[in-house]
């Protein structure tokens, strides 16, 4: 079995983000990591390689050269191979989703697992688009997967608004990862001099044909408002007077 | 980067510094910083959460966690491939330590196994007794400890009284005596213990826990690092099999000293590890607890506090990769197994005697000051032990009295540097005719104004290297060998090499931020004029100290004359640039430059 995981390359959710003077974004003080949801698809390729089946997992990151470090990081993590697409342009859900569908077609893996969304942008739409453009079955925000039927399917416990969801899917399949499926281990100081030595095949997206165009523009960025601190009422009467006169949310 | 050359020992008090010998900690590559991330995160989620069991002793967890880090490979950081270890160099293992002191009794647990709990084994050890321990102690099968201390032996530890005798029948050593202050003690399984050969020959023993008449005593009621072991050994016809000498009969020394300027480095590496932590955690209570009607952040003498702790380990910093990095260089390509290679071993780690020692008590103090500052923005809260800085401020305190006590170090920074210039290992006696001719033949010139700001720290250090040599030079000719007794003396040159070497290693790792075009270099620039002001006032005083214990009448006169002339101290708006530091560590609420 092979098992294709997308890494991005995001900045650290705990981290600050900071604007420059003409709004864009600082990236002086950004350390930079591996999308929280795609370590956790990573994570889960590593399980379902120990439950003893031969998977090959193969990590892909679409990016500039920096984004080589977090490739080794997902080597580190217990990925067999890498492929490093460079793209230099502003991307989107579209672009990514085109760009994986060629690597998926060069890779032919049995299970594309990858995060839910980007915590950066947080689209939600890479995995979905990725599954429709290879016309492919696909199980997202998945908390628990089961490879079933001799390896031929997946079972995946799904987190949905209403609650738990369980689907089967074909393989090949796409399946996103939602935060409760696993916890990511530490990685071994051992793993990470091993990765030094992993193979990362670079690819060059003139290969891929004419890329879509980017359909996602940014028009401006703010830093959210702090939040201000609430306080207490006395009665009800006072609340509806505050929440009348003072934030205007009921007239 | 990383440099490929490196000084000789001591060259920082005569001569100038090479920047392409220099490593900053900026410079460390993207692997050591995900190794790094590791150990951080393990100690967030694995250590610092049992931190009340620990420090209760709960029994066995202290070592459950060490076999738990074994697993994540943090015992063979410093172990060579060929024994299953990682072979990372110092800087990265550095990088790790800075990690591993979040938690002071597990990284003295840690620290105490796999360095003077494994290297002696490793380095000075026969092949078959590298087999037989060292992928052990690797592994964390086995813990090792280090048991050089005696009741009437601390600092003078060559003063050991414990004996070996070899048995009628010449298979074991009986070694009898009681060692004190061995960490791990309470659970490890293999000692390093000096002895005395027939009373005379101090000699190293690699002494398994089962041996016959091997005992441990109680646990000490330590200050701090609770959750540390730390126990002593009572050997009472202890049976050491003849195999399990480790060295040559009578160098025991070599091991024990090895192991001493290896630990002496780390304990400067760990104060800047928790320095950066007790940062983090003081400046975000100061921006959240309010009084007088705004958060106590805002108040001028919390700023003092925040841009000075935060200055202190930017240069602490700056001292811990320079040094990491020569020693990157100097333990590069030792193979193991070659012949020689514990005397290569030995003379790499040795090389940086001076350096190690002033890294030792500047370290120790740095934290030192770091805690108690920490504690203090923390109020009465601080002062009670639902708040962290209680317990960071007992774990310091240990630290000045470990691996030498600070004023071993201060004393040995002089007593290095006049060693190897009798040896002809350093050219001090040389540097220091220079300076006085210059003296005599002409007035030094007169600092040139509008220089670059660099330019201008790199006269400052200039000034305190001549201030130093200056007071070293006059204390030598006025005592001789003497100058030793005059302790006083020889812990105020001391310090003032310390300054030297702060400053110095501040200011090359200046001049890389600049070279990088660093975002952080305006805010490193603040940080080492603000130090380079206080410490040339601080060398000032202390030359003042020497020279007038050292000469009276006209040459006393004449010496505070060239002092002046030698050290003019720079005028800095220290409470300016002190604010700049602090808000930058208060919007990061955290130390701010990594």
């Amino acid at each position: 079995m092979k098992i294709l995981v997308p890494i991005k390359r995001v900045p650290d959710p705990y981290g600050r983000i900071r604007l420059t003077s003409d709004g864009s974004i600082d990236a002086s003080d950004i350390k930079w990591v591996i999308n929280p949801f795609d370590e956790i698809a990573l994570e889960e390729a590593v399980r379902i390689r120990e439950q003893g089946a031969e998977v090959e997992i193969v990590a892909v990151i679409i990016g500039e050269a920096v984004c080589e470090e977090q490739l080794r990081t997902a080597l580190a993590m217990g990925a067999d191979r890498g492929i490093f697409v460079e793209f230099n342009s502003p991307a989107d859900p579209g672009i990514i989703s085109f760009l994986l569908a060629a690597v998926f077609k060069s890779v032919n893996p049995d299970i594309v697992l990858m995060g839910k969304q980007g915590i950066d942008d947080d689209f939600s739409q890479t995995g979905q688009r990725l599954a429709a453009r290879l016309n492919l079955p696909q199980a997202t925000f998945a908390s628990k997967i089961e490879i079933v039927s001799n390896g031929s399917a997946a079972r995946v416990a799904r987190e949905v608004d209403a609650g738990r969801e369980t689907l089967e899917v074909k393989l090949p399949a796409v399946i996103t990862t939602d935060l409760r499926l696993n916890e990511p281990r530490y990685v071994a100081l051992p793993a990470i001099i091993k990765a030094r030595s992993k193979p990362v095949n670079r690819v060059n997206t003139s290969e891929y044909g004419s890329i879509p165009a980017l359909q996602i523009s940014v028009i401006k960025r703010e830093v959210p408002l702090p939040r201000k601190g609430g306080r207490k009422v006395g009665s009800v009467d006072e609340l509806i007077t505050a929440l009348r006169d003072e934030a205007k949310v009921i007239a | 980067m990383q440099p490929t050359t490196a000084p000789i020992g001591g060259a920082f008090l005569i001569e100038d510094a090479k920047i392409e010998e220099t490593l900053t900690a900026e410079e460390l590559p993207a692997e050591a910083r995900l190794m790094a991330k590791t150990v951080e995160d393990f100690l967030r989620k694995e250590v610092l959460p049992l931190a009340a069991r620990t420090e209760a002793h709960e029994e066995g967890l202290m070592k459950s966690l060490i076999k738990k880090a074994a697993a994540l490979g943090l015992l063979s950081t410093s172990i060579p491939e060929k024994y299953d270890g990682l072979d990372l160099p110092k800087s990265h293992n550095a990088l790790l330590a800075e990690k591993l002191s979040l938690d002071a009794s597990f990284s003295v647990s840690l620290g105490a196994h796999t360095s003077i709990g494994t290297l002696p084994v490793l380095y000075f050890g026969t092949p078959d007794q590298r087999q037989k321990y060292v992928p052990k102690l690797a592994s964390g099968e086995l813990i090792g400890a280090f048991c050089l201390s005696e009741a009437n032996s601390g600092s003078d530890a060559l003063a050991a009284q414990t004996k070996a005798t070899l048995s009628p029948d010449g298979k074991h050593y009986l070694l009898n005596g009681t060692k004190m202050w061995t960490t791990n003690g309470g659970f490890a399984d293999l000692y390093t213990i000096f002895a005395k050969v027939d009373g005379e020959h101090f000699t190293a023993f690699l002494v398994e826990r089962n041996y016959p008449g091997v005992s441990v005593g109680k646990e000490e009621h330590k200050l701090g690092i609770k959750g540390s072991s730390t126990c002593r050994i009572i050997l009472d016809n202890a049976e050491v099999p003849v195999e399990n000498v480790l060295g040559e009969i009578g160098k025991g020394h070599r091991p024990a000293l090895y192991s001493l300027n290896i630990g002496r480095f780390s304990i400067g590496v760990g104060g800047l590890g928790y320095s950066k932590e007790a940062i983090k955690i003081s400046s975000k209570y100061a921006k959240q607890r309010v009084q007088f009607g705004k958060p106590i952040a805002e108040f001028g003498l919390m700023q003092h506090k925040f841009g000075e702790m935060a200055l202190q380990c930017f240069v602490l910093e700056s001292m811990v990769y320079r040094i990491g990095g020569w020693f990157d260089v100097r333990f590069g390509g030792i193979e193991i197994d070659d012949e020689g290679a514990a005397d290569k071993y030995r003379a790499a780690s040795e090389e940086y005697s001076i350096e190690c020692a002033i890294m030792k008590f500047f370290g120790s103090e740095v934290l030192d000051y770091v805690v108690d500052e920490g504690l203090q923005i923390h109020g009465g809260f601080g002062y009670t032990e639902e708040f962290p800085m209680a317990r960071a401020y007992r774990d310091a305190r240990i630290n000045r009295i470990f691996e030498g006590t600070n004023e071993i170090n201060r004393l040995t920074v002089l007593d290095q540097a006049f060693r190897r210039a009798l040896k002809g290992r350093l050219a001090l006696p040389q540097a220091a005719t220079k300076l006085k001719d210059t003296i005599l033949s002409a007035s030094p010139s007169l600092p040139e104004l509008n220089l670059d700001p660099i330019d201008e720290i790199g006269g400052w250090v200039q000034q305190i290297r001549n201030a130093t040599l200056y007071a070293a030079g006059q204390s030598y000719e006025a005592l001789g060998q003497n100058l030793i007794e005059k302790q006083e003396v020889v812990a105020a040159i001391a310090d003032m090499a310390a300054s030297l070497f702060a400053l110095e290693s501040g200011w090359l790792r200046l001049q890389k931020l600049k070279i990088a075009g660093s975002s952080k270099f305006e805010l490193a620039l603040s940080a080492v004029q603000v130090f380079g002001a206080d410490v040339s006032a601080k060398v000032e005083q202390w030359g003042r100290v020497v020279l007038c214990a050292i000469s009276e009448g006209d040459a006393r006169r004449v010496n505070m004359s060239i002092l002046r002339r030698l050290l003019k101290i720079p005028l800095v708006d220290t409470v300016t640039l002190r604010r700049q530091i602090a808000s930058a560590v208060l919007d990061a609420e955290a130390y701010p430059w990594l």
